[in-house]
């Protein structure tokens, strides 16, 4: 696991420049917010989950999460089929600030085409990205 | 001097400007809704006042907790769940609305999450009308609240919406229960002892005027009409932000009545 000032990025996993991260088992993915990402969307208090069965592409949205009064669009870094949603996060939406790559999971998505994780960037290209995009600001 | 304001704004992004006036609110919610999703262009749509007194809760509101439901059922008040996030307000003739829907990259340097977006826009307001931010960004002066704003960000564009207190009518604040999460300015105040008018201060017309003065500082402003055609493209767009029925309702509070009364069957006092 590798800091950039405050926020965590882990080695193991792909990410999108939206902030989503992926973590790939031979077909299979689950999907989250980063560390970035719910540190500046402040403190979660919903989460808008997507139905199981219900199918996701790659660059479009899935669902939300609210905070600060505003609702920020998830990003599928993915394509598939939604096998399974994280639906302790209807009860408990802070786990995705508490613990954004274990707990705070969202959705695990059966690829239906494990090629498009090429696209994404690996742990270093994504510190180096956040860092580039915080320093624009 | 008038070929330097020319020049000076050759510069600025377009924002197409849209004026309404007592629009239904639904409307003007479905309206930017559409607009967020399907345009690729600036807007700021400017709503002076909305018809019928309506409460508008958002993305995550839960009717049970946040209205006093058998008086909205019983006055018929309709309720609508909106796209954004943030609370619940009673709109009216009395109120104006104020709504930002922008590309990411047309505020240069503005990171597109919700308090860097909220920072941005209260200085549209602030450049002329002087109020302080709160820790939660809330429209304040001293400690009373004369505005509410709730925002929706999605890549690479974003929208802020402000519904202004111009006037208000204090029995439709009773339809209101005070929420759970609430800023540490409101602290427990009833909604008369924290919420502020502008018609004391200004008109309505001096308002809006001196709002979209103000956004001229940073857009070049287009005025669009109203009633303007719209895309006709064969693929309709389906808004989430919906009016809420009279079931609905009337289940969120027969269960909250249902949990309050095996509350009180199993308490010990």
């Amino acid at each position: 696991m590798c800091h950039f000032q405050s926020t965590a990025v882990l080695k193991d996993l792909k990410y999108a420049d939206s902030h989503e991260w992926v973590k790939v088992e031979g077909h299979s993915a689950t999907v989250g917010i980063t560390d970035h990402a719910q540190d500046h969307l402040g403190d979660v208090v919903y989460v808008e989950l997507p139905e199981e069965g219900s199918t996701v592409t790659q660059g479009n949205g899935f669902g939300a999460v609210e905070s600060v009064k505003a609702t920020s669009d998830i990003i599928s870094p993915v394509s598939g089929k939604v096998v399974k949603v994280n639906q302790e996060l209807s009860d408990s939406p802070g786990l995705v600030n508490l613990s954004p790559y274990e707990k705070g999971w969202i959705i695990k998505v059966e690829l239906s085409n494990s090629s498009e994780v090429e696209q994404l960037m690996d742990s270093d290209k994504y510190s180096k990205f956040c860092e580039e995009e915080d320093a624009a600001h | 001097m008038g070929t330097f304001l020319e020049a000076r704004k050759v510069g600025l992004p377009l924002m197409n400007l849209v004026r309404f006036k007592g629009l239904p609110i639904l409307q003007q919610l479905h309206l930017e809704e559409e607009l967020f999703r399907t345009s690729k262009e600036n807007w700021c749509i400017v709503n002076d006042g909305t018809n019928d007194p309506t409460i508008v809760m958002g993305v995550s509101g839960k009717p049970a907790e946040l209205l006093e439901i058998k008086p909205v059922l019983h006055d018929e008040i309709p309720v609508v769940r909106r796209f954004t996030g943030g609370g619940t307000v009673i709109v009216d003739q009395g109120t104006i609305f104020v709504t930002f829907i922008c590309n990411q990259d047309a505020v240069p340097g503005l990171q597109p999450y919700p308090r860097p977006i909220m920072s941005w826009s209260s200085l549209i307001y602030d450049q002329w009308l002087r109020h302080q931010l709160t820790p939660v960004i809330d429209y304040v002066f001293g400690d009373r609240k004369f505005g509410g704003n709730a925002q929706s960000i999605t890549k690479r564009r974003w929208l802020h919406h402000t519904s202004f207190l111009w006037d208000y009518e204090v029995r439709n604040m009773s339809y209101l229960k005070l929420p759970k999460r609430a800023p540490e300015y409101r602290l427990a105040r009833q909604h008369s002892e924290f919420i502020w008018c502008l018609k004391d201060y200004l008109s309505r017309l001096t308002f809006i005027e001196r709002t979209v003065n103000a956004l001229g500082t940073h857009f070049s402003l287009k005025s669009v009409d109203s009633e303007a055609n719209r895309d006709s493209s064969a693929v309709k767009f389906v808004p989430s932000t919906r009016l809420l029925t009279r079931q609905e309702l009337e289940e969120a509070m027969s269960a909250a009545d249902s949990k309050n009364s095996l509350a009180e069957s199993i308490s010990p006092y």
